[in-house]
């Protein structure tokens, strides 16, 4: 991909995100389930439900709800949460940095995995132990990660209670955080207990996302490492006298990474979709957990704000995904 | 020599400083709190601090979280009886035109300043404005122009409400604090919200944890543990794991198979208690329930106790009317008896047979409440073999109350039914009478029963009445009750739980053995 493209990809995120909106207003309010039929009271009339429509601004119609909301969310306010009466923004912003922490530390689990079963499945190819890791990386894909967790929450929370089965951090613990990425405060903070509480919390979690999209990971590479290790300088290399060991890293790792690159990073949305089950599991407390609750209350308001960031993450994850890919590429910046 | 690098050694100490924590963090899983802290594994979120506006005002799960931290008006015993709150007495005046209400001395809000009568006219004034947003304001409307004498205060009746007292044991009532409230206002009070019960909240993280500490001024007796965590642990598997493995002490709403097995282990004690929220299955206005025969059979050909027994363990307790055992109008005359071949002959009058079924459609939620969607399944196949086709549609419980609030349901649809303050108006009534947007069965029947009782002052006259419509609804077969829930509850070996009837799990109530 050429910087143009990447430029032009830019102009076309407000468009996107655009028609994201619409779609999601609109399906919202095609699709049966009300907020107010929710919280009617027991001995309402019609005025009183009537009311509590024109309370949450849904007695109007669909295009000047539409309107009304939308004209609010170009100025950065998300409207109001019908169920948490408060701003979407804040609750979002609130959440969001558990979720990019938890997917920040699954991405790296699943990179670390990922990397290492490749290199053992190309390094013994051709033998039985490449028989395995190819199982193995079948068997890890076929598992989807909410299974993960329940199968992790119950081996290690309670066979093997070695770690915390929910939340985010232990109860007892008494930090006044600045931000909300308590992971990076925390590590900057030097306040290592904190961190250690924070990982043991999120572990369990960040492993269920993280061993499906190690497995990805570990086909995609493995592949491009069997492909580029038949290359001709790769064989050069090894017919002159280059230990296999020092070729796969030095020589073939470097060539298979970009396209491992190129198709598994695009997946990373696939981790951050699978935070919604993953932290309902394990009780944590980022925006996943919170799009439950938003769409089991019909909370229109929050529904339609964790939607536009969930597609301003993916947006903003596949454009980082090109751009790496363009930068390592030299083809791809070249033309 | 000096490297201006990272030298190997200084690599080495870096990767051991980096995993202690982690390696100690492992075992904080394990380290648990301290012995005043009670942690309790619940199994809703926090919604809203704000227990008077709002979706989670009317949410009956949430009001054990509640009641911890705000006073209702007047009090309510495990056995759903009522007792003294921050209202010492209540009443109304001979011809019932006027309140009277006495205030608690001596109380006070969690920032040390006293509730006073002011602060209880303040919170009925405001549950009454139309614009607060106050699910039950239909109720609190009813009374008005309050005048305090002392730590008396006296009230105009604007309309008659039989239930008006017992409202404010339960959804909405609750005294709060008015001139902190006016400081600080709606959104200052949602992040730091003060009440005057026996738990102050100390620290919230939304989705995770509520962190409450005993309130040291407080009036009734003084809380076992100091510390209270309300871990939200919404996934029942989960709430399980909590409590197994230690990480919580008291959890509820649990799979009864799960129960089973928790309860038989050593080191944890299960109990259970039928709570007011019953099954039930709703029947709209329309063809074929229009045929006082299908309705009929539909009832007498579910085995109730089969179902109680078989899927749910025996952890349930059959009904014949919307008044569960421990209810103002429960009549245990009143019975439907599982009489399959009644049912046959029932349908055959209208012409129908296993071999020539009646059809309908029957809507029921799957995994909202135990065993919904197998029960279903199992009365469907009872209905087949008496000459009824049932057709089962999932639902989500948000598209239920759209349905129901539209009078759209199918001819039968599951739902369970919660009455915590156990008056027949807010099951009977609110369930089957034609106006209120609770309803599926309109008929003009009911709605002549029904509506006199709405302002009956002469209580025993009142019960009566109820009892006398639920009898006329089980004759007219107009809803199938099913049966009365029973709540599931594992603690630790070494507490002592008192279960509430309304189903609240109460920390102030849970004491060391």
């Amino acid at each position: 991909m050429r910087w143009g493209e990447i430029i032009k990809r830019l102009v076309l995120i407000p468009p996107t995100l655009a028609g994201v909106g619409v779609i999601v207003f609109v399906l919202l309010r095609i699709v049966p389930g009300d907020p107010i039929a929710m919280m009617i009271p027991p001995g309402a009339s019609a005025a009183d439900i009537g009311r509590l429509r024109a309370l949450y601004g849904l007695d109007r119609s669909i295009p000047e709800q539409f309107v009304s909301w939308f004209t609010q969310v170009l100025s950065g306010n998300f409207g109001r949460s019908i169920s948490l009466r408060q701003s979407v923004s804040e609750l979002i912003l609130a959440r969001l940095p558990a979720t990019l922490e938890l997917a920040l530390v699954a991405t790296l689990i699943a990179i670390a995995l990922g990397l290492a079963v490749a290199l053992s499945g190309v390094y013994f190819r051709g033998r039985r132990l490449e028989w395995a890791v190819d199982g193995g990386i079948g068997v890890f894909l076929a598992i989807p990660d909410f299974l993960w967790a329940l199968i992790l929450l119950l081996s290690f929370g309670v066979l093997v209670p070695l770690l915390p089965t929910s939340g985010r951090i232990d109860p007892q613990i008494d930090v006044s955080f600045r931000t909300n990425f308590y992971l990076f405060e925390s590590l900057l903070r030097g306040r290592f207990d904190v961190v250690g509480a924070l990982l043991s919390h999120m572990l369990l979690p960040a492993i269920a996302l993280a061993l499906p999209f190690a497995a990805l990971i570990a086909r995609l590479l493995k592949a491009s490492l069997s492909e580029a290790e038949d290359q001709d300088y790769a064989q050069i290399a090894r017919a002159r006298g280059f230990a296999r060991p020092a070729i796969l890293l030095r020589e073939v790792f470097p060539n298979a990474l970009i396209p491992t690159i190129a198709l598994g990073g695009v997946q990373i949305t696939l981790l951050l979709g699978g935070t919604v089950l993953v932290e309902r599991i394990f009780s944590y407390e980022g925006i996943g957990n919170m799009a439950i609750d938003a769409v089991i209350n019909r909370d229109f308001p929050l529904i339609q704000g964790l939607i536009l960031t969930f597609a301003m993450l993916f947006i903003a994850l596949n454009l980082a995904v090109d751009v790496v890919v363009t930068l390592l590429d030299p083809r791809l910046r070249h033309g | 020599m000096v490297s201006r690098g990272l030298s190997r050694r200084t690599l080495l100490q870096f990767a051991g400083a980096a995993s202690l924590p982690l390696s100690s963090g492992l075992f904080a899983g394990a380290a648990r709190a301290d012995a005043s802290t009670l942690t309790i594994a619940y199994n809703v979120n926090l919604p809203s601090f704000d227990p008077t506006v709002g979706l989670s005002a009317v949410n009956p799960t949430i009001q054990s979280i509640y009641q911890s931290i705000f006073d209702p008006y007047i009090g309510q015993a495990p056995d759903l009886s009522f007792k003294p709150g921050l209202l010492t007495k209540w009443g109304w005046n001979d011809d019932k035109t006027k309140v009277m209400l006495e205030v608690r001395q001596g109380a006070k809000w969690h920032d040390g300043t006293p509730v006073t009568p002011e602060d209880v006219v303040w919170s009925l004034t405001r549950a009454a404005d139309p614009k607060g947003g106050n699910p039950i304001q239909f109720v609190w409307s009813k009374v008005g122009n309050y005048k305090i004498d002392g730590n008396k205060i006296t009230g105009d009746v604007i309309e008659f409400e039989p239930t008006l007292f017992k409202w404010m044991a339960f959804l909405t009532g609750y005294v709060l604090p008015k001139a902190y409230f006016e400081k600080v206002g709606a959104e200052g009070f949602e992040k730091a919200p003060i009440g005057s019960g026996p738990y102050k909240v100390d620290a919230f993280e939304r989705n995770a944890f509520l962190r409450l500490k005993a309130h040291p001024g407080y009036w009734g007796p003084k809380p076992a543990f100091e510390t209270v965590v309300f871990k939200f642990v919404t996934d029942s598997t989960s709430r399980v794991a909590e409590v197994e493995s230690g990480g919580s002490d008291v959890t509820f709403e649990i799979p009864y198979e799960e129960f089973d097995r928790l309860k038989a282990k050593p080191g944890l004690v299960g109990q259970t208690e039928p709570v007011s929220d019953i099954a039930m299955i709703f029947i709209t206005d329309i063809d074929p329930m229009l045929d006082r025969n299908v309705r009929l059979a539909a009832n007498h050909a579910i085995d109730k106790k089969a179902i109680v027994d078989r899927l749910l363990k025996g952890y349930g307790v059959p009904i014949s009317t919307l008044e569960a055992p421990g209810y103002a109008a429960f009549d245990p005359s009143i019975k439907v008896a599982y009489d399959p071949e009644l049912a046959k002959s029932l349908l055959a009058k209208s012409g129908y047979s296993p071999e020539k079924p009646v059809k309908f459609t029957i809507q029921t939620t799957r995994g909202f409440k135990p065993k919904d969607y197998e029960m279903i399944q199992a009365i469907v196949g009872m209905w087949r073999k008496v000459g009824i086709e049932a057709n089962i549609e999932v639902y989500e419980i948000a598209q239920h109350f759209e349905l129901r609030a539209r009078h759209a349901l199918a001819p039968a649809a599951f739902y369970n039914w919660g009455n915590a303050i156990g008056d027949p108006s807010t099951s009977t009534g609110f369930a089957m009478f034609g106006p209120s947007p609770h309803c599926a069965w309109k008929g003009k029947d009911l709605v002549e029963r029904i509506g006199p009782l709405w302002g009956e002052k002469d209580e025993a006259k009142r019960i009566a009445g109820w009892k006398a419509v639920d009898k006329y609804i089980a004759e007219e077969g107009e809803v199938i009750p099913l049966f009365q829930y029973v709540q599931p509850i594992v603690h630790k070996k070494g507490l002592k739980l008192v279960p509430q009837a309304n189903g609240m799990i109460l920390p102030q109530l849970i004491t060391p053995a």
